[in-house]
C-alpha cells in the first residue's frame, strides 16, 4: 500500500517535471508564464482554458486574432471591464508579444463536457455549423473557420474547444454591439441573424466537438465574404 | 423704521454679491513671456509643447481610448457628478481653432473660457496657474499643430447645484486665489533643481489634485498638501508624497522615486490603478533633469503626521489565520512568505505605503481586479498581478488584506467584508 503511495507519488513528479509549465512549477521572474499570470488565473495556465467552463481557451489561436482582441479589450470595441482595466496600460508592442506567446502554446485540450440539449438542436447546431443556412443568407461556420473548425492564420480563431457558455455569450455579445471587428464586421452580420435557438444550438453542438490537429488553425483559406479583421491583419484595429 | 432696515439688508447684499462676484472673477495678468525663452522658433516651441502636454498627460482627459488624439470625451468621474474633457484641437468650430494664446492662458492661470466664463476646477487650473506663460504658449502652439478633428463636446452630467455654473464664482470667492505672478517671481529660492522640481509638481504635474485631501466643497486643502487622499469618485487612495517614514515616502531613496516615475515599478512599490496611467502615459517620457529636479522637490517635503493616522484597529486572530492560509496559497509564490517580493517583478508588501495606507481600498482593489504595472521605456514588459475576484468572497478578501496589513512590521489594522463589497462596486 505504501509503496503504491510512493510509486503514485514518484509518477506525478515525473508527470510534473515533463511539463515545466505546469501550474505548480515555481515561477521564475521575468519569463513570460510569470509576467502572464494576470491571464493564466482565469484562462488557465498556458492558456489552456478556465476551470470553471467559462473563460475560454487563449492557447494556440492564431497571433493575430489574439492581438485583435486584445487591442479590442484595452479600447472598447470589446467591452469587458475586467480585460479592459488589465490592459489600459499595456503597450502594442507588448501586446503583440503576449499574443504571440499564448499562440504558441499548445497545451492538451481539456475534455469536452456533455451536451445540454436534445437530439434534434444538435442536428440543427450540426448542420448550421457545417452547411450554414442558404435561405436565410447564414453562412456555414466552416466558411470561415476553416473545414476543420480551428481557425485560418493570421487572424481568424478555431471555435472549437470552447465552453458551450463563452461561445453563446459572444453571439449576444456581437448582436448587442458590445464585441465589434474590424469593418466589415461579418461576425455580426451572422450574429444578427441567428435565433436564441440557432445561438444554442450551434454553441451546444460546438462544445462538445473533439478537437482534430491539435487545434492548429489552417493556413489559408478564401472567405465567402470580406471580414475586415482578416483582410486588414497585421496592425489592423 | 422698518424701511430703513430694509434698505440696509439691501445694501449689505448688494456689497456681499459684489465682494463675491469681485473675488469669484478676480484675475491675474501674470508676467510677461520670458523674451529670452521666448525666442525659440516655431517648430522648437511646438516640440516643447508636445513634450510638455506629455508630461501632464493632457490626454488623460482630453483622449478617449483608442480615439483621435486630444480631440476630447473622456469621462470624468467625480464625487459631483461626470465631466467630458472637451476637444482641444484646432478645429474651428468644435475645438480650440479660434482661441488665442492670451485665451489659453486665461484658462490655465484664470480658470476662465474666452468668453470669461467661469470653467470647472475638474480641469486643474488650481494646479495649472502656476504653469509659465512661455510653457502655456508652447503647449498652445503645440496644440494648434495638431489635426483639427471636428468632434462635438459631450455635456457634462452634473448633480443639481453643481451644474449651475455661475456658483462657480462663490466657489472661486472661497477657494481660489490667482496666483500673483509678481509676487512668485520675487521669492525664489536657491537651488534651481529644486524650484524647477517644485514648478513641475505644482503645476504641470499636478499631482496635488490626486495627493491632497479636498474639502467637502471639492477644494484641495493646502494645509495638507500632497499628504495622501482618497481619489474622488474613483476609489483609489493616493499615498502621502509626503516625508512620513511609514505611509509616505520618507523611507524611499531618490532612486526609488525616480524609478516608480520613470519605470512604473521600484524596489517599495509598483504604480497601480490611476498612478499607472499617469506614469504609462506621462511620467515616463520626462527628460532626465526634469525628472530628477521632480524627485529633489518631493524628497524635501517634511512629514505631514499622517502615520500616526494609519495604525488601525487590529485583526482578530482568526481573521490573521485565516488571511495567513490564504497567503500561503495563492500569494506566497511571488510576494515571499515574508512579503519581501521579488522587486521590480513582485513588489514587496512589507512597508509598502499603498499596503499600509490608513485606507486598505488600494489592497483590497489589486486582489479583487490584479492588475499590471504600467508598460514603460523602461519596463516594456510588465509583470501582471492576478485577479481574485470571482474566486474569493468578500470575507476571504478581507482576511487575506488583513493579514498583509499587519504581518512582518505592518500595522494598518484590519479590513472588514464591508470594505471589500464597497471596493467591488466602485470598481465597476
Amino acid at each position: 500500500m505504501w509503496l503504491a503511495g510512493a510509486v503514485l507519488g514518484l509518477s506525478a513528479i515525473a508527470a510534473h517535471a515533463a511539463d515545466p509549465a505546469s501550474e505548480n512549477t515555481p515561477l521564475q521572474p521575468d519569463t513570460m508564464a510569470a509576467r502572464l499570470t494576470a491571464c493564466t488565473a482565469c484562462h488557465g495556465a498556458q492558456g489552456r482554458s478556465g476551470p470553471d467552463g467559462y473563460y475560454p481557451r487563449i492557447a494556440g489561436k492564431p497571433a493575430e486574432y489574439l492581438y485583435h482582441q486584445l487591442v479590442h479589450f484595452r479600447e472598447g470595441q470589446r467591452r469587458y471591464e475586467p480585460m479592459r482595466v488589465l490592459l489600459e496600460t499595456l503597450s502594442d508592442d507588448y501586446l503583440r508579444e503576449i499574443a504571440q506567446w499564448f499562440s504558441d502554446q499548445h497545451p492538451p485540450y481539456v475534455p469536452a463536457r456533455s451536451a445540454r440539449v436534445d437530439a434534434n438542436a444538435l442536428e440543427h447546431g450540426r448542420l448550421l455549423t457545417l452547411q450554414g443556412d442558404a435561405a436565410r443568407g447564414i453562412p456555414a461556420c466552416a466558411a470561415c473557420h476553416g473545414a476543420a473548425l480551428t481557425g485560418v492564420k493570421p487572424a481568424i480563431p478555431g471555435v472549437l474547444g470552447l465552453p458551450h457558455d463563452y461561445i453563446a455569450s459572444q453571439f449576444g455579445a456581437w448582436r448587442g454591439g458590445m464585441r465589434k471587428a474590424t469593418a466589415p464586421d461579418c461576425m455580426a452580420e451572422v450574429a444578427r441573424k441567428l435565433t436564441p435557438e440557432d445561438v444554442s444550438a450551434v454553441a451546444a453542438w460546438l462544445s462538445i466537438q473533439p478537437v482534430p490537429n491539435d487545434g492548429l488553425p489552417a493556413e489559408t483559406l478564401s472567405l465567402p465574404q470580406e471580414c475586415g479583421s482578416q483582410t486588414h491583419a497585421s496592425g489592423a484595429r | 423704521m422698518l424701511k430703513r432696515i430694509f434698505l440696509s439688508l439691501i445694501v449689505v447684499l448688494v456689497a456681499v454679491a459684489g465682494t463675491v462676484a469681485w473675488l469669484g472673477y478676480r484675475e491675474d495678468p501674470g508676467l510677461p513671456a520670458d523674451p529670452a525663452l521666448a525666442a525659440l522658433d516655431g517648430k522648437q516651441q511646438i516640440e516643447q509643447g508636445r513634450y510638455l502636454a506629455s508630461v501632464g498627460n493632457c490626454m488623460g482627459c482630453h483622449t478617449v481610448p483608442g480615439g483621435k488624439p486630444y480631440a476630447g470625451g473622456r469621462e470624468l468621474v467625480t464625487a459631483f457628478g461626470n465631466l467630458y474633457g472637451p476637444n482641444l484641437t484646432p478645429d474651428a468650430d468644435t475645438g480650440l481653432g479660434k482661441w488665442s494664446p492670451d485665451d489659453f492662458w486665461r484658462a490655465l492661470h484664470n480658470g476662465k473660457g474666452p468668453d470669461g466664463r467661469l470653467l470647472y476646477p475638474a480641469f486643474p487650473y488650481p494646479s495649472y496657474r502656476h504653469v509659465s506663460r512661455n510653457d502655456a504658449d508652447a503647449l498652445f502652439a503645440y496644440l494648434k499643430s495638431l489635426e483639427p478633428v471636428r468632434q462635438e463636446n459631450r455635456p457634462h452630467q452634473l448633480a443639481f447645484p453643481y451644474d449651475q455654473r455661475v456658483l462657480l464664482a462663490g466657489w472661486r470667492a472661497l477657494y481660489f486665489r490667482p496666483l500673483d505672478g509678481r509676487a512668485e517671481a520675487v521669492n525664489k529660492p536657491d537651488s534651481p533643481q529644486w524650484l524647477r522640481g517644485r514648478y513641475l509638481v505644482e503645476g504641470l504635474a499636478h499631482c496635488a489634485e490626486c495627493h491632497t485631501p479636498r474639502n467637502r466643497l471639492g477644494a484641495l486643502r493646502t494645509d495638507a498638501s500632497l499628504s495622501g487622499a482618497m481619489i474622488g469618485g474613483q476609489g483609489w487612495y493616493a499615498p502621502p508624497l509626503t516625508g512620513d517614514l511609514v505611509t509616505g515616502l520618507g523611507k524611499w531613496s531618490p532612486q526609488d522615486v525616480y524609478d516608480l516615475l520613470k519605470t512604473g515599478v521600484s524596489a517599495r512599490s509598483s504604480a497601480a490603478g490611476p498612478m499607472a496611467e499617469a506614469v504609462h502615459q506621462g511620467f515616463q517620457h520626462l527628460a532626465d533633469a526634469d525628472l530628477r529636479a521632480m524627485v529633489d522637490y518631493l524628497k524635501s517635503l517634511p512629514p505631514a503626521g499622517t502615520d500616526a493616522l494609519a495604525i488601525g484597529p487590529p485583526a482578530s486572530t482568526g481573521l490573521m489565520e485565516a488571511g495567513g492560509k490564504i497567503y500561503t496559497q495563492q500569494c506566497a509564490q511571488c510576494h515571499q512568505a515574508n512579503g519581501e517580493g521579488r522587486a521590480p517583478a513582485w513588489p514587496p508588501l512589507r512597508d509598502n505605503v499603498s499596503v499600509v495606507a490608513a485606507s486598505p481600498v488600494n489592497t483590497i482593489r489589486m486582489v479583487l481586479s490584479g492588475g499590471f504595472a504600467p508598460a514603460t521605456a523602461g519596463n516594456p514588459r510588465p509583470h501582471g498581478m492576478p485577479p481574485f475576484g470571482h474566486t474569493l468572497n468578500d470575507q476571504d478578501v478581507a482576511a487575506v488584506v488583513s493579514y498583509v496589513r499587519n504581518s512582518w512590521g505592518n500595522q494598518a489594522g484590519a479590513a472588514t467584508s464591508l470594505d471589500v463589497r464597497t471596493a467591488r462596486e466602485s470598481g465597476r
